[in-house]
């Protein structure tokens, strides 16, 4: 039997640093040292397989589909059927990217570029997969590395400057949305700049374009070369230069890592420790591994306040729930219906701040549903819930479908295989230890067993406890 | 099990517990014949998902610029449904002008905001959560006004009900949510299986704040599905049935239940509806009258229903869109995102008001976009001022001088 305080210690650092681990790769984990473990998930995470829906050449904007249209290349029905084929790709690209994060090996790296999806929150309207997808993979190759070279890169991927309207950014004709999310959203935040420095800075960016084809383009004609005043400094700024004195300022650093901190330790702030980690990762030139990798292996990481703290989002409840049973839906749009009902659609945070997380994923109906979920998915009963139709005409091809029972294969002999020297009694506490940030109270041990009966067989049996606990609302915790 | 036993059990198995209590006392109030809604005044939001165009439902058939900015899709004015000598209604809306006739209907023009953004998603988050256009805010004015409702009351999920499966930001509040129910009896159902009632009996003083939430939200969710199941049904029968036949649409079959909740006397202040399919980019006219008659037909038989159980003047109906559209047409017989557009208030027995305002000014546009002179939130102020009896500033965040209609 392996020491149970070692295995939640591990259990747990699966579950924040990556999206939970198998019953055998937390026995795996159990028999090393954590600092060992922790180095294992940052060396695991070295590979970043690109994900890929669609190739530059090929890709056609709405506004180049509509343009054809106009000319004649395209008959009203084909340019139906191509701007669907968009929305459709943007689909496939959330899919191949949740199979990345379930089922791939780089595990830290998919879960910090999730974080760093609602952080640098970019929306699509079903408009273009290309530009999605080089965002996506753009947050995926940066995650791990310097905060410095990921704000620079993403600043520039078209997506985010069409999201941020930058491309109606002009000399003479400024726009000031996209400097004023850099700043509040990105690296300061709010209360860190005047109004001042906003429209300054926004002259700054001015001519940060992109061309169709997903290329970042400065364009010199539209940029304003005239002298700005940012943060009291003086000078011809260009947008490089304020993204540097965003990065020279201290507070960026606080902002972030108290961020990372909420996301990865406890909502509720711990100033002291913020405090250190933010000194830190700003003497290291905001490196990411450096500051994780201090969290992860610190001691008050594994505190008792903090374990079962973080309410798992939606897309991290689905992808762990995969990871640890080897789920595979054999029709992916189930995925897409449990994302939107749920509130969490990769590619559609609901604005620029990104998901608020925490207790708003929680409400009456979104907690039924994902103590529902495990019927669902491991043993297809029927869907009783329909997601909502947001009006939009070009995500509509989303919202079909999905709805009806799920089909899934499980892969229950890896699993239950973990459990071949259980003996029967300790049977629903071993599962549950694997599961769970807690151990189990004897009144839920008793609930979770009455749902089992005398007659099952043994895999019967770590069927029915493993989808009642994981129906528990502590499952939705890490 | 009945719902005596099931109180009477619960009561035993969670004596001495933090959570179950608190709703215990509440449903004792309800049992006493306690009426919680503050003055019994209901609202009943029904938002059209997709941007609504505004100037083909409220048309203003006088207007030369709207005849040439829109010359395939403009309603003739021989078409339509005259409200007076400037505007009038869509043709599919005749049940609706019948309730105008009546003096049930004032339509507010021109209402939005400053700023205003034209995507659907943020566009609707801005009047769900009647933030500024450019702060997000995370919790919806429905949901804050439940907050202040229940602040140091018992927590009642079901003060504020989204006709619906699934929850709407506008229904969240910062410490309560509202509750999701799109059919009591299933709602009912799925609270009843062995494991989630057990759980919600369960009790727990485990650290992580994140666990007590959890079962607290379940246990409101298990009681708050009880009572309105309990209130609608009386031994799995229905308790009310409405009279008024319904037409057989989505917006129909929630209005209807709408009305069976309301007569059947549960205690919620506001309900919210929603229907979509009005982002009408191309082939817009075929697909906006088949909504727009939906609407109108769905409205009227809910108001035909409550008058004849003689609650129109306690029940009010608010309509909007998350934008107007653009007032020129697009090269595919539909139109893109706009701005500013008209809001309807139905019934709770307002003076009948009628117009209350200017017709929209086509020739002082913004953008191509109609400009907005009422900010939808001025409208929410007096609803929950004047018509609710609410604290506005507080649930606003500030003060909206409100719309003269109450």
């Amino acid at each position: 039997m392996i020491n149970q305080t070692r295995q939640q210690q591990t259990r747990y650092l699966f579950a924040r640093a990556g999206f939970g681990a198998t019953p055998a790769e937390l026995d795996e984990a159990a028999r090393k040292p954590l600092k060992k473990v922790v180095r294992q998930l940052f060396k695991d995470s070295t590979s970043v397989p690109e994900l890929r829906v669609v190739d530059a050449d090929t890709n056609e904007t709405k506004k180049q589909l509509r343009g054809m249209f106009r000319n004649g290349q395209l008959d009203k029905d084909m340019l139906k059927e191509r701007i669907r084929d968009n929305a459709e790709k943007v689909r496939d690209l959330n899919l191949e990217w949740l199979d990345q994060m379930a089922t791939g090996k780089a595990a830290l790296r998919e879960k910090m570029a999730l974080f760093w999806h609602g952080h640098f929150a970019c929306r699509t309207q079903g408009r273009n997969p290309l530009f999605m997808q080089q965002y996506a993979n753009t947050i995926r190759q940066n995650a791990l590395g310097r905060f410095s070279d990921l704000l620079m890169a993403v600043s520039k991927e078209p997506a985010m400057l069409q999201f941020l309207n930058n491309q109606q950014n002009r000399k003479n004709a400024p726009n000031e949305n996209f400097a004023r999310e850099v700043m509040e959203l990105f690296t300061l935040g709010r209360g860190n700049y005047s109004e001042h420095d906003i429209k300054e800075a926004a002259r700054a960016f001015t001519g940060w374009q992109f061309t169709l084809d997903g290329q970042f383009i400065f364009r010199e004609q539209v940029h304003d070369e005239g002298g700005k005043t940012i943060f009291g400094k003086t000078g011809a700024f260009k947008g490089e230069d304020v993204i540097t004195m965003l990065l020279e300022n201290k507070q960026t650093a606080r902002f972030i890592t108290a961020k990372i901190y909420r996301f990865f330790v406890n909502e509720i702030e711990d100033k002291k420790q913020i405090d250190e980690l933010a000194e830190q990762f700003y003497k290291s030139n905001y490196d990411i591994t450096d500051l994780l990798e201090t969290i992860f292996t610190s001691d008050w990481f594994y505190d008792a306040k903090n374990v079962g703290a973080h309410i798992k989002s939606p897309v991290e409840l689905l992808a762990g729930l995969r990871h640890t049973l080897g789920v595979q839906f054999e029709q992916p749009q189930s995925q897409i219906f449990v994302q939107r009902t749920l509130g969490q659609l990769l590619f559609y945070p609901p604005n620029v701040a990104g998901w608020p997380g925490g207790k708003n994923w929680i409400d009456s109906s979104s907690l039924l549903f994902r103590m529902q979920l495990p019927n669902y998915v491991l043993k297809a009963a029927e869907v009783a819930v329909k997601s909502k139709d947001e009006g939009d005409i070009n995500v509509q091809s989303l919202a079909r479908k999905g709805g009806a029972r799920f089909q899934t294969k499980v892969d229950w002999a890896d699993f239950e295989a973990a459990f071949s020297k259980t003996a029967d009694a300790d049977l629903t506490d071993a599962i549950a230890s694997t599961l769970l940030p807690f151990p189990l109270r004897s009144d839920q041990r008793e609930l979770i067993n009455r749902q089992t009966s005398s007659g099952q067989s043994r895999s019967e049996q770590i069927h029915a406890v493993t989808a009642a606990l994981m129906s528990l609302p502590e499952y939705q915790l890490t | 099990m009945n719902r005596r036993n099931f109180l009477k059990q619960s009561a035993f198995t969670t004596a001495g517990t933090m959570l179950i209590p608190h709703f215990l006392k509440a449903y004792e109030a309800q049992m006493m014949g306690q009426v919680s809604a503050s003055n019994g005044k209901i609202l009943v939001v029904v938002q059209l998902s997709g941007g609504n165009d505004g100037l083909n439902t409220v048309v203003p058939y006088r207007n030369d610029i709207y005849y040439r900015e829109r010359p395939t899709i403009a309603i003739k004015p021989e078409k339509v449904l005259t409200l007076n000598n400037e505007i009038g209604l869509h043709p599919a809306m005749t049940p609706l002008k019948a309730l105008y006739d009546e003096g049930l209907v004032t339509v507010i023009n021109n209402v939005g905001y400053p700023n205003p953004d034209r995507s659907h998603f943020r566009s609707m988050d801005i009047w769900q959560t009647a933030s500024d256009s450019d702060k997000y805010v995370n919790s919806g004015w429905v949901g804050r006004y439940l907050d202040a409702a229940c602040a140091g009351k018992e927590q009642q999920p079901f003060r504020t009900i989204e006709v619906d499966d699934t929850l709407s930001l506008a229904m969240k509040g910062d410490t309560l949510n509202g509750l999701a129910v799109l059919d009591p009896k299933k709602l009912y159902n799925q609270t009843r299986s062995g494991l989630v009632t057990g759980l919600s009996k369960e009790h727990t003083t485990a650290q992580p704040e994140s666990v007590a939430y959890l079962y607290k939200t379940l246990a409101e969710t298990v009681s708050s599905a009880a009572y309105v199941y309990d209130k609608t049904n009386r031994a799995g029968i229905p308790v009310y049935n409405t009279l008024a036949t319904y037409p057989a649409n989505e917006l129909g079959n929630r209005l209807k239940t709408v009305s069976q909740l309301i007569q059947a006397g549960v205690s919620t202040s506001v309900y919210y509806v929603s229907i979509s399919g009005f982002d009408t980019h191309s082939n817009q006219p075929g697909q906006q009258e088949r909504l727009l008659g939906q609407y109108a037909e769905a409205v009227g038989a809910f108001m035909k229903d409550l008058k004849a159980a003689g609650r129109q003047n306690d029940v009010l109906l608010m309509t909007f869109s998350e934008f107007g559209r653009r007032v020129k047409q697009n090269a595919s017989n539909g139109t893109d995102h706009g701005t500013a557009n008209n809001v309807f208030l139905i019934g709770g027995g307002l003076p009948a008001k009628r117009v209350l305002n200017e017709a929209p000014n086509l020739t002082q546009l913004t953008e191509g976009d109609l400009a907005y002179s009422v900010d939808f939130r001025q409208i929410y102020a007096t609803l929950l001022h004047d018509y609710l009896g609410a604290d506005d500033v507080a649930i606003l965040g500030r003060k909206f001088d409100g719309v003269k209609i109450v």
